[in-house]
């Protein structure tokens, strides 16, 4: 079983695009699990139009409430909180409740508080599902809003993903990740055996792509790159493949503006189900080749 | 006024907004237009500001460290925390200083005075300006997990003496954590999208975010417009969203934003849509 994590860096490259394309080329010679661990932005699902399986609760963190009438106001819970998430509600300097959207769940007014009047408990923060698609089986998820723990949320994804592709022998977990850096993207590369990061020629997206690649020397991970829009600005394109070369990096294709791309996307398809001679169509099937050597 | 850029969905427009937002609000006779840019996992504002020399100030995270003498090993600390970021090994107590979320709660537990704190280098703020706008933003190191704590170093330290300044604030895409993060700090958000599934799916979460949850007023930045199809336009009527503009699908746009040309520099007809925005929030504000 092998591991492709799908990242970007810089978010809106294209990623998801490019993830449904390989999901689709890649089920056609072996059977694969897919997870979408962009939590935030769960958009594999729109491409793949898959059917809802099993619907599971993911329990997030901690938040802390006051009960009223056992609350002394002597104001502790407010002193100790780092998080600004003690609050007096309706500015009554003798209240004190908890900005739930502020509590970072850390227990520490609940340890303090001499009168025991504060308790803190897990909270349902989001919901995963393993859904049906023609490629293969999908995880993915709906954070609640405005919740935090994503990277939490990605972790038990991806255990569930691994966990029924080394029951059914199956050769290949397909991760669509997250953009940035943080703590999502660093709980979506673990265990990869490869990175597919998709870039465009562009100062932001080159400025990211540098972040994302030290961050997978850092966690020791394998990093390849395709060029998504290359024809935008082919001397920036140019500069990516200069600078993946003098570091080693595989770069395994360029796939050109093709507005076919958004079109497919209005219909719920990937670009390759609605017209696989396009450029792009062409262009990922060329990396997809490359990809299955390094796999 | 402090407007918040945001979007659910990554690589819809953002920095490219709140650039010329700031540039706009540049001459306003008032006081200069800060931009901070919020979005400390990949930050890109600078890139396309020309600025003067930058200085960077190292931000992170209180964490804990254990007194050898005085601790004896009694797991309180442990116990009380609930990131699992330290715990009694054998004779020692291990700190896991990129699990610790910088609460204090294992020094206030501390029986015997064992533990004290020390800064924990997770990330660094930068400042600096340029002709017409004050810069300041928030980088997290690589590597490093939290962006939260990163976010709100920046927020606290420039937000606080802001005078009657507008500020412009460059969310993190998406609508955890660090998006809630810098949007609650403003009083207006910008959420950027594109006409397309993706960025209607995204915008749906960020609007449960700040409509439902946070109560901030917003309104839409439609960009790529052109592309796509209309379910964005009918989705802001039907949450009684103002479409603040549409920005067309032009290609001359992606190519001078490449090469890093701020939009109302280099494409000039572009500068009255923004500041006509700037009007907009500051009548619905007021
Ligand atoms: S649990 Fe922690 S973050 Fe939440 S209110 Fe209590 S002290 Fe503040
Ligand atoms: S400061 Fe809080 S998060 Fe950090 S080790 Fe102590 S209890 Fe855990």
């Amino acid at each position: 079983m092998k591991q492709l994590v799908v990242l970007s860096g810089k978010g809106g490259t294209g990623k998801t695009s490019v993830t449904a394309c390989i999901a689709g080329l890649a089920s056609k010679e072996m059977t694969l699990v897919l997870a979408d661990a962009d939590v935030d932005a769960a958009n594999l699902e729109l491409l793949l139009n898959p059917r809802r399986r099993d619907t599971y609760q993911f329990t997030g963190g901690f938040k802390a409430s006051i009960d009223r009438e056992a609350c002394i106001s002597c104001g502790r819970c407010m002193e100790v909180c780092r998080f600004g998430a003690v609050v007096h509600p309706d500015g009554d300097p003798d209240a004190y409740s908890v900005d739930p959207v502020s509590c970072e769940g850390c227990k520490s007014c609940y340890y303090q508080c001499p009168v025991n009047a504060i308790s803190a408990e897990r909270t349902v923060a989001g919901t995963w599902y393993l859904s049906d698609s023609h490629c293969g089986p999908l995880f993915h998820a709906e954070m609640f809003a405005g919740e935090e723990n994503s990277g939490k949320l990605v972790s038990e994804l991806k255990k569930a993903a691994a966990g029924l592709c080394g029951s059914h022998d199956c050769g290949l977990v397909l991760v669509d990740g997250p953009p940035g850096i943080g703590c999502p993207v660093i709980a979506a590369c673990a265990g990869a055996d490869l990175a597919l990061i998709v870039t465009e020629p562009g100062v932001s997206a080159i400025h990211d792509l540098h972040r994302i690649l030290q961050t997978l020397v850092h966690f020791g991970i394998q990093s390849s790159v395709c060029i998504n829009r290359s024809d935008i600005n082919v001397s920036r394109t140019e500069e990516i493949e200069e600078s993946c070369r003098n570091e080693g990096i595989p770069v395994l294709g360029r796939i050109p503006y093709d507005d076919r791309v958004t079109m497919a996307m209005c219909r719920g398809k990937t670009v390759l189900e609605y017209d696989p001679a396009s450029p792009a169509s062409m262009a990922v099937l060329g990396i997809w080749k490359k990809l299955r050597e390094f796999l | 006024m402090v407007i918040a850029v945001a979007s659910g969905k990554g690589g819809t427009g953002k920095t490219t907004v709140a650039v010329s937002l700031a540039l706009a609000a540049s001459n306003d006779a008032d006081a200069r237009p800060l931009l901070l840019d919020c979005d400390v996992e990949e930050p890109n504002c600078a890139l396309f500001l020309d600025l003067d020399r930058i200085t960077r100030k190292p931000t992170g995270v209180l964490v804990p460290e254990v007194d050898p003498v005085k601790c004896d090993l009694c797991g309180r600390c442990a116990e009380v925390c609930v990131w699992k970021a330290i715990a009694v090994a054998g004779e020692k107590v291990l700190v896991f200083r990129d699990l610790c979320h910088g609460c204090g709660s294992c020094t206030l537990m501390c029986p015997r005075g064992a533990i004290h704190e020390i800064m924990h280098e997770t990330g660094s703020i930068e400042e600096s300006s340029n002709r017409s706008v004050d810069y300041a933003g928030g980088v997290l190191n690589v590597g490093q997990v939290m962006a939260v704590p990163v976010i709100s170093a920046l927020l606290d330290g420039h937000l606080r003496d802001r005078g009657k300044r507008t500020v412009i604030l460059d969310s993190s895409p998406g609508s955890s954590c660090p998006m809630v993060e810098t949007v609650k700090a403003s009083d207006y958000v910008i959420l950027v999208t594109e006409p397309t599934p993706f960025g209607l799916h995204d915008l749906d979460a960020a609007v449960r975010v700040v409509t439902d949850q946070l109560h901030i007023p917003s309104g839409v930045i439609v960009n790529r417009d052109g592309t796509g199809n209309d379910d964005v336009i009918d989705f802001c009527r039907e949450r009684g969203l103002p479409v603040l503009a549409r920005i067309p699908m032009d290609r001359r746009i992606a190519e001078v934003l490449s090469e890093g040309k701020p939009l109302v520099r280099a494409l000039p007809e572009y500068m009255d849509l923004f500041r006509e925005i700037l009007a907009t929030i500051g009548e619905t504000t007021s």
